[in-house]
């Protein structure tokens, strides 16, 4: 098989599958994941602040049947599987976006299945925060909002850029398996050519493009949460 | 002012109710260096929480010049916090700030701007002498450091209270000393009623101008400094003036302990004398007495063979200036 794989023909055809598809892909990939990112921290960020912050002793208490719906919904929406995910939020990927194929429209499902990963990074960030220190802005007076905005945030940065670190890497890996509903990428590459027509070099490759990208987030994300952090 | 009346405290915990404090009454002048002593879970933090409302009292008021902190709205209290500042034994600064934006923090949540925040922090880390610091981090300081600039930060608002949560407990002697002559300082130059927190008795005797001894949530004893260090009354007070009594194992029935409060070190030791002329024979069992310009100060505790001989002894030390004894009852 493997002589089968690296035959003149194929590496010929191989190159000419990726000089033509590559750089687009590649393209779609990164933009998807980069703004479904984005979506997931502009949901998951306050999400996961209210739930540190809305507890019994937090800054700001919310009463405990809200606090309950969001732990529950955090809760449900982590436990299924992302591949089913995709398929039970088509009416709200059309409602959305007018479609439920193609690139743009796999961005609904990746926002919804990462934003609930996002509020959970968020608070482990947030409860690492020394008490004291809240304690200290309450004695100096500072409101709730202050407080989230002042002291629980700014001295969590470090953590929660390690935190959306992991989240790209890991929206990067299900940008590759929104190929399956017809979103573009990599991982369309690899299903399209792999799986349905057995270039497996093909799909070896976008593999190994997928993973440098991963090891590139992550060194970027480690590099600028050490940087950020004056501890 | 501030007026401590009848606070009581206590916190609902999974095993019942428990009296944090109980019926406490302080009043604390303009102007003091106010101490408060007790043992490990007395309930120090607890009043002092509630001096800036932090914890609210079940019972009781806290009234600050006129004005009762229990009829404030939460917005109101975060004005009088302002005005009532605190510093903590782990410094709690913001890791992620620098000195200088460290000590902005306060006036930021007032609404200061920032070129006017940044002048007053720079007129602070001058006081505290640290203003070659403005752009280190707090990592990169020693606790005496940080602990300078977590007093610049409360001192930012002008603040007419202090309050000082064991804030040398986590330093070694000099820096404790050093932070308690900052505090003194303060204390003086700008007018500022300061309250401490400690369990040490060197502390309290540093700074302090009247202290409240504080035991299992209630004040045992209150008063001037140099009157609880001459005649201590009640037990809590008398076991952290001698802290001897607690280390040393009373054996002997007919115990004493003699406290030196600058009597004239004579030629003679005084235990020599008390053989020779009364013919009584002490036995010495600890001894922590330093004299200090000819004169001696300290305490020491003898232990006698009857009830005669420490009856007499007694009688012999107490008409000597400057010298105090009394029985030791089974400390232990
Ligand atoms: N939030 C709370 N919930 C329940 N119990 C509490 C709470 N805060 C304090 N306590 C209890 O109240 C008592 C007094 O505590 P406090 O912290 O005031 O003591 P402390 O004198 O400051 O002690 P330390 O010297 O160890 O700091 C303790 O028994 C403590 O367990
Ligand atoms: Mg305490």
């Amino acid at each position: 098989m493997f002589a089968e794989i690296f035959s003149q023909e194929v590496i010929d055809e191989t190159l000419d599958i990726l000089i033509n598809e590559i750089p687009y892909a590649l393209w779609e990939t990164f933009y998807v994941t980069i703004l479904a990112t984005l979506f997931a921290v502009i949901i998951g960020l306050p999400l996961g602040v209210l739930i540190v912050v809305g507890e019994k002793d937090g800054v700001l208490p919310l009463p405990k049947p809200i606090l309950s719906f969001l732990n529950l919904l955090i809760n449900l929406l982590r436990s299924v599987p992302f591949l089913i995910l995709m398929i039970l939020v088509f009416p709200i990927t059309r409602f959305i976006i007018g479609t439920t194929v193609g690139t743009t429209a796999s961005i609904v499902p990746l926002v919804i299945a990462a934003f609930p990963f996002v509020a959970r990074l968020v608070e482990t960030s947030l409860r690492e925060v020394d008490p004291g220190i809240i304690e200290t802005a309450q004695s100096m007076g500072a409101s709730p909002l202050q407080i989230i905005v002042k002291v629980m945030i700014p001295e969590s940065v470090p953590s929660l850029i390690s935190g959306i670190t992991i989240a790209i890497t890991t929206i990067l890996g299900y940008t590759a398996m929104s190929g399956i509903i017809g979103g573009g990428g990599l991982g369309k590459i690899a299903i399209n050519y792999g799986y349905y027509r057995y270039k497996y070099l093909v799909m070896l490759i976008a593999v190994i493009i997928l993973i440098v990208l991963v090891q590139l987030f992550q060194t970027i994300g480690t590099r600028l949460a050490k940087a950020m952090d004056k501890r | 002012m501030i007026e401590i009346k009848n606070l009581s405290k206590s916190f609902e915990t999974s095993d019942g109710s428990l009296d944090a404090l109980k019926n406490i009454n302080i009043t604390i002048a303009d102007g003091e260096i106010f101490g408060i002593i007790g043992m490990s879970g007395a309930g120090k933090s607890t009043l002092v929480r509630c001096i800036n409302m932090l914890e609210r009292p079940t019972e009781g008021e806290v009234v600050i010049d006129g004005v009762n902190l229990l009829s404030l709205k939460e917005k109101d209290l975060r004005e009088i916090r302002r005005n009532v500042t605190m510093i903590f034994q782990g410094f709690n600064l913001l890791m992620q700030r620098n000195c200088l934006k460290n000590i902005c923090l306060p006036l930021e949540l007032e609404g200061v701007n920032k070129k006017d925040a940044k002048k007053r922090a720079l007129e602070l880390l001058d006081l505290v002498g640290l203003s070659d610091k403005a752009k280190a981090y707090p990592s990169q300081l020693s606790g005496g450091q940080q602990q300078r600039i977590a007093i610049a930060r409360a001192l930012a608002t002008n603040p007419k209270v202090l309050l000082c949560d064991e804030a040398t407990s986590a330093l070694d002697p000099k820096t404790t000393r050093s932070i308690l002559s900052l505090i003194r300082d303060i204390n003086n130059k700008l007018g500022i009623t300061v309250i401490v927190i400690t369990h040490q008795m060197s502390v309290i005797e540093e700074i302090c101008d009247k202290v409240a001894i504080l035991d299992n949530g209630e004040v045992a004893e209150i008063g001037e400094v140099a009157e609880i260090f001459r005649s201590p009354k009640s037990k809590a007070a008398k076991s952290l003036v001698y802290p001897e009594d607690n280390e040393v194992e009373v054996h002997s029935e007919f115990a004493l302990r003699v406290v030196f409060n600058g009597a004239e070190a004579t030629d003679t030791p005084l235990i020599a004398q008390l053989a020779i002329e009364k013919n009584i024979a002490a036995n010495i069992l600890s001894a922590s007495t330093k004299s200090i310009g000819n004169k001696a100060h300290g305490v020491m505790i003898l232990s006698f063979a009857d009830e005669k001989s420490l009856v007499s002894a007694k009688q012999y030390l107490n008409q000597i200036d400057g010298v105090l004894s009394e029985e030791v009852k089974n400390v232990r």
